[in-house]
């Protein structure tokens, strides 16, 4: 630590500060790091020499989780120990919390995701946004449904008829992939411990053979439904689909997107159906206007996604694939989902139609990861799909 | 300087080891920490668990991970032939009931998987975790526990605590997310393809047999094929078995003769893809650049 080449203030706390500070620094650049690592780097330093080698790479091996972070970790630490640049935190002695999103508006009601904030996209276009790319199908209703009240948009009858699908859809995704025996009497194997257990009571014979089965688990499902301007005709069927689907399964998680992202799980579960649709129309500002899919995603992708989503999850994503951002960042925004081993499914309004392609920039880079891609614009074509779920 | 020695002491083991993974298991010996060692395959991850078992003297036990893993082949299974052959000879003694059962659920009887194998050693072994991410979520929750309590329990046995603290490595090739807190709970080190200088010294370590100058050719070709667009980059292992099957067939020179090199291909591109893309011509470029 000594001779290190930032020059600390004078009434700076001593190493272990530092050391906070910069893990604060670390934390404010999108590492995930608590407490706990805190204090694996104070004792790692505790344990070795104080030459800047040793300790940088004590603080890497600490401090990284994965290849990225291994990849810029040393440019952070050279930012924060040698002064070389983007330093956006002081030495601060409690350094407990991680620094305020950038923008105020990052705060997403009471989504609470707890990193990764800072990974948040720029948000600074938001009500513009519908200016570039290709998403206007439908560019006159942009600006009137800018501020439109989603009760317009779904009645409570609606949501009634989703569950019903919704509850359909939930049971034909069974996830077949359990490890976890339970006993089972007409199960396909033979419980070899029950059954010797039970043999001692018979003198050796293993008169009844005990049986076990795998249990099919039910997946959790992550749906996100794109609510911008050109999916407007469409926002109908598919929110009420996310409020049926809220109430038929405790588990699934929902979210929409326009040119950001927005966690509604909790809004749709609320008892009363309306208020439900309230909450979200608060929290969904900004409905109808453009779309940055491949920024959401990867939103979705870095925060929310890494809590829960995993092998045993599908990825429903509701939305006509016109994005106003380049492909790329879509391609790396579904690489980075599909490594989470999850399934993912892409219903698209267009498909239905006739000699669609999926030629739009943004739906073609996502097309190699998708497990099912899939057209559905109405309540009816998502009941129909129950087949092709029950087959993945 | 600690971390220093632990790479010279596996330098004597024939692995080269760079700095930053030197020092990360410095670290996780001295912290008493599992180490998360992620790159692509063929790094020499594996490796690095098989030559620090060599440098300290202990054993390397292994736990293969694979999609379906469960606790019986992880953890511990019973002996149910031995317990039913078991039975019967007890009742055709005599012993009846609590006895009987008593021995039959001991530790006569059990069969010891990797992990209670490597809590239950006299000496801490090094227990590699190869592959984590083909396991499931749910077998990675179970590792969570066992590392950090490091104690099974067996219905039938009570709970085992470990004799010694196994020194841990899990490895990764990144085909799935593991969850975060099993990162967390580890050191992490990220392993690259060794630079040239590396490379070379891994050769000559492993392959004293191959000659400087034929060393330094064969480094420079497979670093070159690595920047190539292929679907599966050749390891430092192929590296080896490159080196190997080129002494083998008696050259002295990468440009000697085309058709010896194309042959010798064989050991670093494992696909057809791979193979028809790198014809003879890119080969011959490839290698007159590297000599």
């Amino acid at each position: 630590m000594r001779g290190g080449v930032t020059r600390f203030a004078a009434r700076d706390d001593g190493p272990m500060a530092r050391v906070a500070g910069f893990m604060a620094h670390l934390r404010a650049n999108g590492f995930r790091l608590g407490i706990a690592e805190t204090e694996t780097a104070l004792a790692a330093l505790a344990a070795l020499p104080a030459d800047e080698a040793s300790v940088r790479r004590a603080l890497k091996a600490v401090a990284c989780g994965c290849a990225e972070d291994w990849a810029r970790f040393d440019a952070v630490f050279d930012s924060y120990w040698r002064n070389g640049g983007r330093v956006r935190t002081k030495a601060m002695p409690s350094a407990g919390r991680p620094a305020p999103p950038r923008n105020s508006r990052g705060a997403e009601g009471r989504s609470e995701s707890g990193g990764g904030k800072a990974d948040a996209p720029d948000r600074s276009t938001d009500g513009d946004s519908e200016a570039g790319g290709e998403g206007r199908l439908i560019a006159s209703t942009i600006r009137n449904l800018m501020k439109r009240d989603l009760r317009e948009v779904v009645s409570p009858e609606d949501i009634r008829a989703a569950e019903r699908v919704a509850l359909r859809l939930g049971q034909a995704l069974r996830d077949r992939r359990s490890r976890r025996a339970r006993a089972d009497r007409r199960g396909a194997r033979i419980d070899l411990r029950r059954t010797i257990r039970a043999a001692l009571s018979t003198g050796g014979e293993p008169l009844r053979l005990a049986r076990k089965r795998r249990p099919d688990r039910p997946v959790r499902i992550s749906a996100l439904v794109d609510v911008s301007g050109s999916m407007t005709l469409y926002a109908r069927p598919f929110l009420a689909f996310l409020a049926g689907l809220m109430r038929a399964d405790a588990r699934a998680d929902a979210y929409l997107f326009h040119t950001r992202l927005v966690r509604i799980t909790e809004a749709l579960r609320d008892d009363d159906p309306l208020r439900a649709l309230n909450r979200i129309t608060l929290l969904a500002d900004g409905f109808g206007g453009g779309s940055r899919i491949g920024a959401a995603l990867d939103q979705f992708a870095t925060t929310h996604a890494r809590r829960f989503v995993n092998g045993r999850s599908v990825v429903m994503i509701l939305s006509d694939g016109y994005d106003s951002a380049p492909s790329d960042q879509m391609e790396q925004a579904m690489a980075r989902l599909s490594r989470r081993g999850c399934r993912i499914l892409w219903l698209n309004p267009l498909k239905g139609w006739r000699d669609y392609a999926p030629v739009a920039a943004g739906m073609a880079a996502a097309m190699p990861y998708l497990d099912l891609f899939a057209s559905a614009a109405t309540l009816d074509d998502l009941a129909a799909l129950e087949q092709e779920l029950a087959r993945l | 300087m600690a971390f220093e020695r632990l790479q010279a002491e596996l330098a004597r083991q024939g692995y080269v080891a760079g700095p930053d993974l030197a020092m990360a298991l410095h670290l996780a010996l001295v912290l008493g920490r599992p180490l998360l060692l992620e790159g692509a395959a063929g790094v020499g991850k594996t490796e690095v668990a098989r030559a620090l078992a060599a440098a300290k003297g202990c054993e390397l036990i292994r736990l293969q991970c694979y999609e379906g893993l469960d606790a019986a082949q992880a953890i511990y299974e019973w002996n149910y032939q031995r317990q039913l052959l078991a039975i019967r000879a007890h009742a055709e003694a005599g012993e009846t009931g609590a006895a009987v059962e008593a021995r039959l659920f001991s530790a006569d009887y059990l069969l010891e998987r990797p992990l209670l194998r490597a809590i239950r050693q006299p000496v801490a072994p090094v227990l590699l975790i190869d592959e984590i991410d083909r396991a499931d979520e749910e077998f990675e929750a179970y590792l969570l526990e066992v590392l950090s309590d490091f104690q099974i329990t067996i219905p039938e046995l009570g709970t085992i605590t470990a004799t010694t603290r196994p020194m841990v490595i899990l490895t990764s090739n990144g085909t799935r997310d593991l969850s975060d807190a099993l990162r967390r709970r580890c050191l992490y080190a990220h392993v690259d393809y060794p630079d040239p200088a590396t490379e070379l010294a891994i050769l000559q370590a492993r392959c004293p047999g191959v000659g400087q100058a034929l060393g330094r050719q064969i480094v420079g070709f497979v670093q070159a094929l690595r920047r190539e667009d292929l679907e599966k980059k050749p390891g430092v292992a192929e590296m080896l078995d490159f080196a190997a099957a080129l002494a083998g067939l008696g050259l002295a020179d990468l440009t000697d003769d085309p058709a010896i090199l194309q042959a010798a291909l064989a050991t670093l591109l494992k696909t057809q893809g791979d193979r028809a893309g790198i014809t003879t011509e890119v080969a011959q470029r490839l290698a007159g650049r590297a000599a």
